[in-house]
């Protein structure tokens, strides 16, 4: 049913047929006599199409409803999902940063810009010992938030990010969200797909201790 | 010849050169300005106050900018041409009087550099001489777009020329006179004596071929950008181009100041009123070219042929025709 309402209206544009979306525009038939020609000039000289055009833009500037964005002083607001600078967050309870290094960024990284090595610390746990982004590369496809199981790399919404120094778009500490933003409660969390729904802790089940 | 006349009108010159190569300047300011504000947007903000230092900017930027000229253009004509279209812009305004006779320090003073008896046949011979810079900065520019230019220059100079001189025959035979002090004075009995009224097809033919002359927007076919790039401007930078610019612009301003005197009454009376009256005119005549550039779309150059040898040129001549038998 469903497919035959889509081949209906995609396969029959056959304007002469009945029920059909089609229809031609109602444009006359070009004159073909010398006096037919004369009329037309007549008529299209004297329709006053040329004030109207007049009257349309004087009339926006009388309103003067300026539509300009003064760039630099004012922004336009950008979606909760809009994937800029890569932000990597910090752990709300300890401040310590989020990465497991995992190292599924690396690899699902379709422009191979993202760069992480880890070690074990001396308690054998795994540190991420050096992680640089190049975003002279980058593509900013998403995919590196999209995989990371910790939501702690996510996209920013920073995209001022003009340098003259090509070391300038690699700097992870830059990305990394400061210790004292973190004291004072202000880390962005990501909205977007993937992240956590609010109130998200309340249908938290915890692993009973019997286990 | 007196020490005098010849110290004053040197005055003139250098006055009406130095005030009208700024008005050019302001004059891109306010199109840049009002056609923003008809496109809803806020034009140049940012250098000065309302952003009117940006006339001083781009000043600025024309005169310190490498002057190139490319290899394979005819250097000594593609260096002439922009100075011919400067120069005869400001040359036709000799025979144009800006304002009335007014007393300066007990000086009796008339801004009209000569005030010749062929006034009229004078500005518009400039006029055509100045179609002599687009055509020769095109032919040598060695550059296709240019010579385009070029060509549909030509065509569209001389065909308007026609409609210019036609159209203005007929106000020329009612007032029996080529100045335009007399023209003027033909007109001095308040807005009732106008020759628009006696006149109005003369003067929607003119108002027509000026935009041709000056080569605005519904004929602006000499260098229509999406078209052939700057047209005969393309190989210019720099100040030689500026020069470009300030002739088209200091054109529109004269032709405003002639189908105001020849066709609004000018200054009137001379009274300080009819002054404030002539420049009122005048920055109508100047918006209103700026008005088209934002809401018309440009002619095809067929049309333009059209519209100048089949349309405008028969309703010239019948104009003549019907103001000589009228007269008798």
């Amino acid at each position: 049913m469903h497919i035959e309402h889509i081949d209906e209206h995609f396969n029959n544009r056959n304007v002469t047929e009945m029920n059909s979306d089609y229809y031609l525009v109602g444009i006359e038939d070009y004159p073909t006599d010398n006096w037919g020609r004369f009329k037309r000039v007549i008529k299209r000289s004297f329709r006053g199409e040329l004030f109207v055009g007049l009257w349309v833009v004087m009339r926006e500037m009388i309103r003067f409803d300026i539509h300009t964005v003064k760039y630099p002083e004012e922004k336009m607001p950008i979606g909760p999902r809009y994937r800029a600078i890569h932000q990597m967050k910090r752990l709300w309870e300890s401040d310590a940063e989020r990465c497991i290094g995992c190292g599924l960024c690396e690899k699902i990284c379709i422009s191979n810009c993202i760069r992480i090595e880890t070690k074990l610390d001396a308690s054998s746990r795994k540190e991420v010992s050096e992680y640089s982004i190049n975003l002279g590369r980058c593509i900013f496809c998403g995919y590196c938030a999209e995989v990371c199981p910790e939501l702690a790399i996510t996209h920013g919404g920073e995209y001022e990010n003009a340098s003259d120094q090509r070391e300038h778009f690699t700097m992870y500490q830059d990305m990394l969200t400061p210790l004292d933003m973190m004291r004072a409660g202000t880390q962005l969390e990501f909205e977007g797909f993937g992240s956590i729904t609010p109130h998200e802790d309340e249908r938290v089940k915890k692993t009973p201790l019997a286990y | 010849m007196e020490m005098a006349y010849l110290i004053e009108t040197v005055i003139k010159i250098v006055v009406i050169l130095l005030i009208f190569s700024a008005l050019a300047g302001i004059g891109t300011y306010f199109e840049r300005k009002v056609l923003a504000f008809m496109q809803r947007r806020l034009g140049p903000m940012n250098v000065g106050p309302f952003g009117l230092l940006q006339v001083a900017a781009d000043g600025v930027k024309l005169f310190t900018k490498e002057d190139i000229v490319p290899t394979n253009v005819v250097a000594r004509v593609f260096k002439i041409a922009p100075v011919i279209t400067a120069a005869t812009a400001f040359m036709a305004a000799a025979a144009i009087p800006f304002l009335p006779s007014f007393t300066l320090f007990g000086y009796e003073v008339h801004p009209i550099v000569a005030d010749v008896n062929i006034g009229i046949l004078y500005i518009l011979g400039i006029m055509g001489v100045g179609l002599y810079g687009p055509l020769l900065a095109g032919m040598a520019s060695a550059n296709k777009f240019s010579l385009l230019s070029a060509a549909r220059g030509a065509a569209v100079f001389i065909s308007y020329e026609v409609i210019t001189g036609l159209s203005i025959l007929a106000p020329i035979m009612m007032v029996g006179s080529l100045s335009l002090i007399d023209f003027n004075a033909y007109q001095a009995g308040g807005i009732t004596s106008w020759i628009l009224w006696s006149q109005p097809v003369a003067f929607v033919l003119f108002w027509i071929a000026a935009f041709a002359e000056t080569g605005r927007t519904p004929f602006h076919l000499i260098a229509n950008d999406h078209e052939i790039i700057d047209g005969f401007g393309t190989e210019y930078s720099g100040m030689r181009w500026g020069l470009f610019f300030i002739g088209e612009y200091a054109n529109m301003f004269f032709i405003s100041f002639v189908i105001s005197i020849i066709f609004l009454g000018g200054y009137g009376d001379g009274s300080f009123l009819g002054a404030l009256g002539l420049l009122g005119k005048v920055a109508f005549f100047f918006f209103f070219f700026l008005w088209t550039r934002a809401a018309w779309p440009d002619v095809r150059p067929d049309q333009l042929m059209w519209l100048c040898w089949k349309v405008l040129m028969p309703i010239a001549v019948l104009n003549i025709l019907i103001t000589a038998i009228v007269m008798m």
